[in-house]
């Protein structure tokens, strides 16, 4: 599904990703763990075109897509989230994730003068949609409310749903888990695996180790900008480089004595 | 009686013209926040495509065209609108104050064509004997008055229910993203350069089709009609009127219009003749006034109080389906 071979992205003379090679097969949950800065975020923007790579190549379904602007990277299927949610403050719920579908007749503003009956007609069906992906989410209540208004965990929820509303092929989720009460929390990790059995695949970036050992199937670790290791969660746990990484110690030292 | 009809008449006209040009910068600012002060630039382009299009034999100078009436408006909105694309594709890339710069730029070369180019323009003579629509099937001037004002206002209503269901359209749904977050909106799809550049292009050909009335109406035109103070004119009505909303800036543009003139004649009034001219500084100090006024009072305008309401016509279009 996506490649990334040889990725690098410096700043200045920092390295952020220094030759980056993985791939996510199709219909994965893959998690992304490392400590702070070691270039996940980074990662994530380069893929979603934030940031144009230093060297490198990231094939989406067979297709290049490093250097694309971030709208192009969408239209290929490949959407993300972010860290902090950025959902449209002023506009309502039903009009963040009605906003987003792309190829809306409506978006060309001749269309309003000339075809408003094929507009209206579309709004409606999108209207339904986000009535239901709402729905799905938890968020039918809150509906007519400007996203400003709601709490951290439902913004997560309204980004979610703006991804849902493309139907894409893959999701980049950015912390989907940080800042989030257990009961929310538990709701986002069931709503991904309900997604995930529909097909839709993920990569997700989290700091909340039970939820990437109970959903993530690879996990790959970053550190210092550098893909440390590729496993599953058990691995992940016995692998003393991830230890070391983690906790800056040196086990071999901690193993002798 | 008749003199105060005459003058009411004249006065809505001109009215409605700023009000075109109000509208064309609420769609750039209000709606997707262009920062345009070179307004009178595009209006200037559309004022004198549309003489050299429209008028008869000219002397001296380009023109001689003798276009029907609506061929030169439709000419005279497109040459804005290719300026504005001249200004805007390398600008709305950038961070918004290259916009203002580029803007106040165009404008400022452009009345130095309209006062230089001789060849193209006429030069300070500016160009005469500019046509008036059906002109001929009037006798008196009252009475082709009352027809132009018939004709501005069908214009007027178009343009505004051209642009309501611009802006209150999944394409204004677009634009109200971008502004709000601009990074957001490319992460689900939204090219927002291409969207400002729509923005900033349709509001430009506005103020090229409000240029072209303008000099169908006086018939005659040169570059002293063209200052920067039309910017600030134009700013102060849609500021007062209410930014962000529609029939806020056609109404500001009427209120802003009549204080203007209305002051311009009490200064008259009260006034000896040797010091009238100097006089005239009072127009740009009760604007400033007003416009003081209004940042203090109702700072977002007479009626520009758009973001709520764009929530609860949501709500009630909603209601309305279901």
């Amino acid at each position: 599904m996506l490649e990334v071979r040889d990725l690098s992205k410096e700043f200045g003379g920092l390295k952020a990703i220094d030759g980056v090679t993985f791939e996510i097969r199709k219909n994965t949950i893959t998690g992304l763990i490392g400590p702070n800065g070691a270039g996940k975020t980074t990662l994530f923007n380069t893929m979603a075109g934030v940031y144009a790579p230093t060297r490198g190549e990231i094939l989406f379904k067979g297709e290049h897509i490093e250097g694309l602007p971030p709208y192009k990277i969408f239209h290929k299927g490949l959407v993300r989230t972010f860290q902090i949610p950025r959902p449209f403050p002023d506009m309502t719920v039903l009009e963040n994730l009605m906003v987003v579908p792309a190829g809306q007749s409506g978006e060309h503003f001749w269309n309003n003068w000339f075809r408003p009956g094929k507009v209206r007609e579309e709004e409606r069906a999108l209207r339904a949609k986000a009535s239901e992906i709402a729905e799905f989410l938890n968020l039918s209540r809150v509906l007519h409310l400007q996203t400003k208004n709601l709490s951290g965990g439902q913004q997560k929820l309204v980004e979610i749903g703006r991804a849902l509303m493309a139907d894409p092929d893959m999701i980049l989720l950015d912390e989907p888990g940080a800042g989030v009460n257990p009961s929310l929390l538990a709701e986002i990790i069931e709503r991904i695996i309900e997604l995930h059995a529909r097909g839709i695949t993920f990569l997700l970036i989290e700091h909340n180790m039970d939820m990437v050992m109970r959903l993530c199937d690879p996990i790959l670790v970053m550190a210092n900008g550098q893909l440390l290791m590729e496993g599953n969660a058990n691995q992940v746990r016995t692998d003393p480089r991830v230890l070391d990484a983690y906790l800056g110690g040196e086990p071999e030292v901690e193993e002798a004595s | 009686m008749i003199g105060w009809i005459s003058y009411i008449v004249f006065f809505l006209i001109l009215a409605s013209i700023y009000a075109i040009m109000a509208l064309g910068l609420n769609l750039q600012w209000g709606y997707t926040g262009l920062f345009n002060i070179g307004i009178v630039g595009f209006f200037a382009v559309g004022a004198y495509t549309f003489s050299i299009l429209a008028t008869p034999d000219q002397v001296g100078h380009l023109g001689g065209y003798n276009w029907p009436f609506l061929l030169a408006l439709l000419g005279a909105m497109v040459m804005s609108g290719i300026v504005a694309l001249i200004v805007g594709v390398p600008t709305l890339r950038l961070r918004d104050d290259y916009l203002a710069i580029a803007t106040i730029g165009i404008a400022v070369s452009i009345q130095l064509i309209a006062n230089n180019l001789s060849w193209l323009t006429g030069g300070p003579q500016g160009i005469y004997n500019i046509p008036q629509p059906l002109a001929n099937y009037f006798s008196s001037n009252l009475g082709y008055n009352l027809f132009f004002l018939g004709m501005m206002m069908f214009i007027l209503v178009l343009v505004y229910v051209g642009l309501e269901r611009m802006v209150n359209s999944p394409w204004g749904r677009v634009l109200m993203a971008i502004r709000e977050d601009e990074t957001a909106a490319g992460s689900v799809g939204k090219n927002a350069f291409s969207y400002r550049l729509q923005s900033f292009v349709i509001g430009a050909v506005l103020m090229g089709l409000s240029g072209a009335l303008y000099a169908s109406f006086i018939k005659y035109i040169s570059p002293t009609l063209f200052m920067p103070i039309l910017t600030f004119q134009v700013w102060a009505m849609l500021i007062v009127g209410g930014s962000g909303s529609n029939l806020g800036a056609i109404v500001g543009a009427v209120l802003v219009w009549a204080l203007w003139t209305g002051s311009g004649t009490v200064v008259q009034w009260l006034l000896p003749a040797d010091i009238q001219v100097k006089g005239g500084a009072i127009q740009i100090i009760v604007i400033g006034l007003v416009l003081m006024l209004a940042l203090l009072f109702r700072p977002r305008g007479l009626l520009g109080e758009r973001k709520e309401v764009a929530a609860e016509e949501t709500k009630s279009k909603i209601s309305n389906i279901q």
